[in-house]
């Protein structure tokens, strides 16, 4: 059970890294929702895994004895579930703000905090409205482009 | 249960709750909010005074023993930096009350700043990892908030890269929390300094101690995982990236103080080590980034990261001098750089803005705006008599004890390279003449005298501050040997949390 758990986990691990490399801030949040899951889990593992035994004291018993399953890494996860629930909802709001207010989820076009270096090669100048779909084809790499605006549509349902 | 250790977390998460409650009511709000700060500062001298007189004090959260409930436990360090966050939200606070703006107040400003201050004084005083891991979010989605506060278009920028990053982290700190329950199965901080010699498997202690490196090495912004910090910081309203400055940074690491420490001290010659090369390369990415930048805020930005460098040097070398200077440089280093902060936001309030080109003629309109500047300044460089000099002097005694040389050379030519930057601020925000020509720049005494106590008050009484520990450096140092004495023997801290059997009590099995 144990080898099958880590084995999920660094697939969810990977699968996250994966995400968060992206540009795009909406993957990096599905990145973020994925990695927070696999703490959980690992917390979960790290616990101790035992089959079909609840956390329960029997009557009469004054604590759990034997082979039992250790209630404290749920109470952990527990904690942990409603913690990255609110930071997760908070950095959804905060991208779709930061995409109705700068017309972009792709992060190397945020660099209002942080100009870009003249010498550095940073895809067209920012510009702060809500984007038309314009021919990128010129910008190497950046095929799935139009992928990164679908919250305009999304927004409507 | 010691009330003197509960006050100074109740007294602001009550500020915050009744900030609420008073939302629609503005003049109230802002009555309550520095009464409220005011407070949080008296309950620690009060922790501050019963620590100093009667040593580590701890306490059992509702009576359960200690490696099964919550502790909390403040030593000379927890309890000085409890102390120094509480003169930190008093001065911001009153700062605030000039400098943020209606909308941002209506927004909540008041409620969150000390739900900030809740957070970070919890930080500084919980004895358990987990809880440490449940105060680190409080104080992470309050600087969420505050950060995008306004909600201008940099602002989001910089919030954006903060929150993602800030997150990785804690997901982290929290693999790293499970594992570390995994192999021993307890998270209380001295539990686990007694249980984690006993471990078998030494590797992964190791491996579970870069993670909690890397996981803090985040959160204090040291190479090479410090990006996220330039990038936010000067975004903010003043008083915000003035608290942020001062604090944020400084749980991160004071976390790695006390980890390493008191819980991994198994394999010194490697963690240390490279917290010693993670110190050395943050000091000189910090200043020559500082060195490429045009603006204030951002220039102090990357300041901060080459001094966060300074204060794990001090702990990397870990030795009694080293962890004094740690001790020390931290303590000095939030009253100077909250304060560099503070005076950045009044030179935008007199010339319009805080880019270095497009603003000047400081010093001709107004000479005090120019020696509080000074003040901190040249403290922050090291120019003897003032705070930093001794901090940066301990430090570089401290690796010449222990022959680290590089280390010391790296120190002393950061410092030099500080002033090089200081140096700039100077040369083009105050002495050169503004480059729209006439423009007349406004002077100190063109603020209203509301404005001068609360925007110009706490930047001097920061300077005083500065001085004074800087020409009556001996109660201050007694106080950094007294916290580093503590932190090399945790036997005391140990026995304060689990009593005197501690040492054999044997808890829950995972």
């Amino acid at each position: 059970m144990e080898t099958l758990m880590a084995f999920t986990l660094g697939f969810m691990a990977a699968g996250s890294v994966y995400l968060l490399l992206s540009h795009n801030l909406v993957r990096v949040l599905f990145g973020l929702i994925l990695l927070s899951n696999a703490a959980n889990f690992v917390i979960f593992a790290a616990g101790g895994m035992t089959e079909g035994l609840p956390p329960l004291i029997a009557p009469g018993a004054k604590g759990l004895t034997g082979v039992y399953s250790n209630p404290l890494p749920q109470a952990l996860i527990l904690t942990a579930i409603v913690i990255s629930f609110g930071l997760l909802a908070f950095a959804l709001v905060l991208v779709y703000r930061g995409y109705q207010e700068l017309g972009t989820v792709d992060s190397d076009r945020m660099r209002l905090a942080e100009p870009p270096h003249p010498d550095q090669d940073i895809p067209e100048p920012e510009e702060p409205r809500r984007p038309q779909v314009r021919d990128a084809s010129h910008r190497v790499g950046n095929i799935r482009e139009p992928v990164g605006r679908e919250p305009a549509g999304s927004d409507a349902s | 249960m010691s009330w003197y250790l509960i006050a100074p977390i109740l007294v602001p998460m009550t500020t915050a709750v009744l900030a609420i409650l008073l939302w629609n009511h503005r003049p109230a709000q802002r009555a309550v909010s520095a009464a409220g700060a005011a407070l949080h500062l008296v309950t620690a001298i009060l922790l501050m005074a019963q620590v100093w007189q009667g040593g580590i004090l701890a306490g059992q959260m509702g009576g359960w023993p200690a490696p099964f409930g919550i502790t909390l436990v403040a030593d000379h360090l927890s309890a000085v930096m409890v102390l120094i966050t509480g003169i930190m939200g008093l001065g911001v606070g009153l700062y605030s009350l000039s400098d943020i703006n209606e909308d941002r107040e209506r927004n909540g400003f008041h409620p969150l700043y000390h739900v900030l201050l809740t957070g970070v004084t919890g930080a500084f005083i919980t004895g358990d990892l987990f809880n440490l891991y449940v105060w680190f979010e409080v104080m992470l989605i309050a600087s969420f908030a505050l950060l995008a506060l306004g909600a201008e278009k940099e602002q989001l920028d910089g919030a954006i890269k903060y929150a993602v990053i800030n997150v990785v982290a804690t997901v982290m700190f929290l693999i790293a929390v499970g594992i570390l329950y995994g192999l021993t199965g307890t998270l209380n901080m001295a539990d686990l300094a007694v249980r984690l010699p006993q471990v078998e498997q030494q590797g992964l202690v190791t491996t579970v101690a870069i993670l909690f490196m890397i996981t803090f090495g985040i959160k204090s912004a040291v190479f090479p995982l410090f990006f996220w910090l330039p990038a936010s910081y000067h975004t903010p309203a003043v008083a915000v990236s003035a608290i942020f400055a001062g604090l944020l940074t400084k749980v991160g690491v004071y976390a790695l103080v006390r980890t390493f420490t008191l819980i991994f001290t198994g394999d010194v010659a490697y963690t240390h080590t490279a917290l010693l090369v993670v110190a050395g390369l943050t000091m000189v990415t910090g200043v020559l980034g500082a060195a490429a930048q045009n603006e204030i805020r951002r220039i102090l930005s990357f300041h901060i990261i080459s001094q966060i460098g300074y204060m794990v040097m001090g702990l990397a070398l870990y030795t009694p001098l080293g962890l004094i200077g740690a001790v020390f440089y931290l303590v000095h280093h939030i009253i100077v750089k909250t304060n560099l902060f503070l005076v950045a936001g009044v030179a935008k309030r007199l010339t319009g803005s805080m880019e270095l080109k497009k603003i000047g003629g400081l010093y001709k309109a107004s000479p005090l705006l120019a020696v509080l500047f000074l003040i901190p300044a040249l403290s922050l460089a090291g120019i003897p008599p003032l705070s930093g000099f001794w901090a940066k002097l301990v430090l570089i005694r401290a690796s010449l004890e222990i022959g680290s040389y590089a280390i010391a050379a790296t120190a002393i030519l950061v410092g030099l390279l500080t002033m090089f930057s200081m140096t700039k601020i100077w040369g083009e925000a105050f002495w050169k003449p503004h480059p729209g020509g006439d423009i007349r720049v406004l002077g100190i005494s063109d603020l209203t005298a509301k404005e001068r106590v609360l925007l110009i008050g706490p930047i001097v009484v920061f300077a005083a501050m500065t001085v004074a520990i800087g020409l009556w450096t001996q109660p201050f140092l007694d106080l950094a040997t007294r916290a580093s004495a503590e932190l090399l023997a945790p036997a005391p801290y140990i026995e304060a949390v689990l009593g005197p059997s501690g040492a054999q009590h044997a808890g829950a099995q995972p």
